[in-house]
């Protein structure tokens, strides 16, 4: 009865409600997926970019990772290992259109950051920063008399004004910079600009390793950070624990990326979490009203047909089974719709086209498990929105059903 | 002829505010197996309410309604459902035909609900329709009869399953003299089969076909006899 009431009903008012059933779905996996996408885009490029999928750093109290070259080898021996980037770092002053500057009186166009000494070829195999460059070009290892900014140390990127952070002017592909670093001097040109949108990385300034290291005084190997990306499908924690056995932990702090994460994007992550769950399960009890309005509806206006129905003799229980197929029938074809919007259109197209929020590329994150779990929930909750208004309504006295009292 | 409906004492009443309306006080009597029995009486005499408590479709306030040697008044509502389904067919005034279903799927209902496998309940179904003059139109929607044919389907959907009764309420208020004249033949030689038809009606005409008429006011029997005699 119920698949005959589905197949002759009303095209139109069908396909409206299988419609409405899609956009319910969708807005259950969508608005969560982009506010988990936020964040786990935030995650990823922290990861890609900066990281890796093993960081291993500077302990707190040290100003660099002691004996670095005794782990590099070490990492380097490890079969699961695909590619590794050892950083440098040092704090210095960054200076531009200091040529320029007619006297003392007037501000500087300065700013205090990170510079990290890299090879270039290492760090790019590692964390394909040079896809990131938005002006200029990547670093190379002859290049002696360059570096590479991160976006944020410009105020054309990132245009606030702080007390205790400034931001350089002025400032594109070609300026000079000067830098002091342990109280030595040296001027720069520009040759690329990097936006990564990961803090870390956009706010230092890069060149090359050997260069980092003379300006630094420093005439050791020992680095300040190595990021490590690891062969598909290796476990982090794997690779950590075989680190550690290593004796890698004795100068350096091993961490996954995950461990690796800031802590206020760990809050964010689980805020965000939170606020999907919450985004969610409104979005279920609104799938669950809809889904009981349509059926409520369909049932009320039929309510004369049910009465005789059990006037004939057919059970209630006969008549509540019918109007749940139903619901299950709209809710079915509703989220294979929905299925095939988000799967087929909406992930590819924010793949394709992230948001451009500040701090992340948002894209919509619909995992196959997360998306089942909310298929399943709203077949749950097809099946009490398509039975309690059946039962409502067969509940109501035959003759009176029948007689349209 | 053995009796297959023994009214006993029944009444039946609604509130109406504080006060109690009484359509039906302490009515007895009886119906032979074969009868065609006509229920007559004025708009608002209590006839149709006479039909639904015969036909388990309410519940008296006092009495006992026996069909068949069972005591129906004893049954819980899952009960006299299935009673319902299994002893006794309806004939409303309206039809009352599923719209989405066709001929055949709309009498074939009563059958699957009773368990019949889908075939046999189809051969059945298809053999009433047959049987009332609608075998053309099995694959009809509702929409795509007219009164007097979907009248008819409603007939098959009630005969159906060879029930121990037909209950049919002013079956021909909605039709055409013409097209009331066939439903009525269609009742005539089903009666001629010994099959028992309780009918309500208020058209003299088609009381005057039956075999046995009782007309009620005032929540009583105020005749009960041939339709000669009552009419």
């Amino acid at each position: 009865m119920a698949f005959r009431q589905v197949k002759r009903s009303n095209k139109a008012t069908t396909a409206l409600i299988i419609f409405v059933m899609m956009l319910t779905f969708l807005n259950l996996v969508v608005i969560r997926g982009i506010l988990v996408g936020l964040i786990q885009s935030t995650i990823n490029v922290y990861k890609e970019r900066y990281t890796g999928d093993l960081f291993i750093s500077t302990p707190l109290k040290k100003d660099f990772i002691e004996n670095s070259p005794n782990i590099i080898e070490i990492i380097k021996n490890q079969p699961w290992v695909q590619t590794y980037s050892a950083r440098y770092t040092k704090a210095g002053k960054i200076e531009s259109t200091y040529k320029e500057r007619i006297n003392y009186i007037e501000k500087a166009n300065e700013t205090n950051g990170v510079i990290s000494g890299i090879n270039p070829l290492n760090e790019n195999a590692t964390s394909n920063l040079s896809s990131k460059i938005i002006e200029g070009s990547y670093l190379t290892a002859d290049d002696t008399e360059s570096v590479m900014l991160g976006a944020y140390l410009l105020k054309k990127y990132l245009p606030i004004e702080s007390a205790t952070f400034k931001t350089l002017e002025n400032v594109g592909i070609g300026s000079k910079i000067r830098l002091t670093i342990n109280g030595n001097i040296k001027e720069f040109t520009v040759k690329g600009i990097v936006r990564t949108k990961v803090d870390e990385i956009d706010m230092r300034v890069f060149m090359v390793d050997s260069i980092l290291r003379n300006l630094a005084g420093r005439t050791d190997y020992n680095v300040n950070e190595i990021s490590i990306k690891l062969k598909p499908g290796t476990d982090p924690i794997f690779a950590k624990e075989a680190l550690v056995k290593s004796g890698a932990d004795k100068t350096a702090r091993v961490q996954t990326f995950e461990e690796g994460l800031p802590k206020f994007v760990t809050d964010m992550k689980n805020t965000f979490a939170l606020l999907g769950n919450i985004v969610g399960s409104i979005g279920l009890v609104v799938a669950s009203i809809t889904i009981f309005i349509v059926i409520y509806i369909n049932a009320i206006t039929r309510r004369k047909f049910i009465g005789i129905m059990k006037g004939i003799g057919i059970s209630a229980t006969a008549i509540e089974v019918s109007y749940i197929i139903q619901s299950i029938f709209y809710a079915v074809i509703g989220v294979f719709l929905g299925l095939l919007v988000l799967y087929l259109g909406l992930v590819p197209y924010f793949n394709a086209h992230p948001i451009n929020f500040p701090f992340s590329d948002g894209i919509l994150v619909a995992e196959f498990g997360a998306t089942a779990l909310r298929v399943l929930l709203i077949m749950i909750a097809t099946i009490i929105a398509g039975f309690v208004p059946a039962r409502i309504v067969v509940k109501k006295n035959t003759l009176d059903s029948i007689l349209g009292r | 002829m053995s009796k297959i409906i023994e009214v006993k004492n029944l009444r039946k009443s609604f509130k109406t505010g504080d006060s109690e309306l009484v359509v039906l006080n302490d009515m007895t009597f009886d119906i032979a197996s074969g009868d065609f029995f006509a229920i007559t009486g004025r708009s608002g005499s209590g006839k149709s309410t006479l039909l639904y408590q015969l036909g388990l479709l309410d519940h008296p306030n006092v009495g006992e309604i026996v069909i068949n040697g069972i005591n129906v008044s004893t049954l819980n509502n899952e009960g006299r459902t299935k009673f319902r389904l299994k002893e006794l067919g309806y004939v409303f005034q309206d039809y009352a035909l599923v719209p989405e279903l066709n001929s055949i799927e709309n009498v074939a209902i009563p059958l699957l609900m009773q368990g019949l496998e889908r075939e046999e309940a189809y051969q059945k179904s298809e053999a009433a329709l047959q049987k009332i003059g609608m075998g053309e139109k099995l694959s009809n929607l509702p929409f795509q009869l007219s009164g007097g044919e979907q009248q008819r389907v409603s007939i098959a959907r009630a005969i159906a399953h060879d029930p121990k009764i037909i209950f049919a309420d002013e079956p021909t208020a909605n039709l055409d003299s013409e097209t009331a004249d066939n439903v009525m033949k269609a009742f005539l030689e089903l009666n001629s089969h010994g099959q028992t038809i309780i009918m309500v009606t208020h058209e003299p005409e088609y009381a005057r076909l039956t075999n046995r008429v009782v007309k009620i006011g005032d929540g009583k029997i105020l005749m009960d006899g041939k339709p000669g005699d009552v009419l």
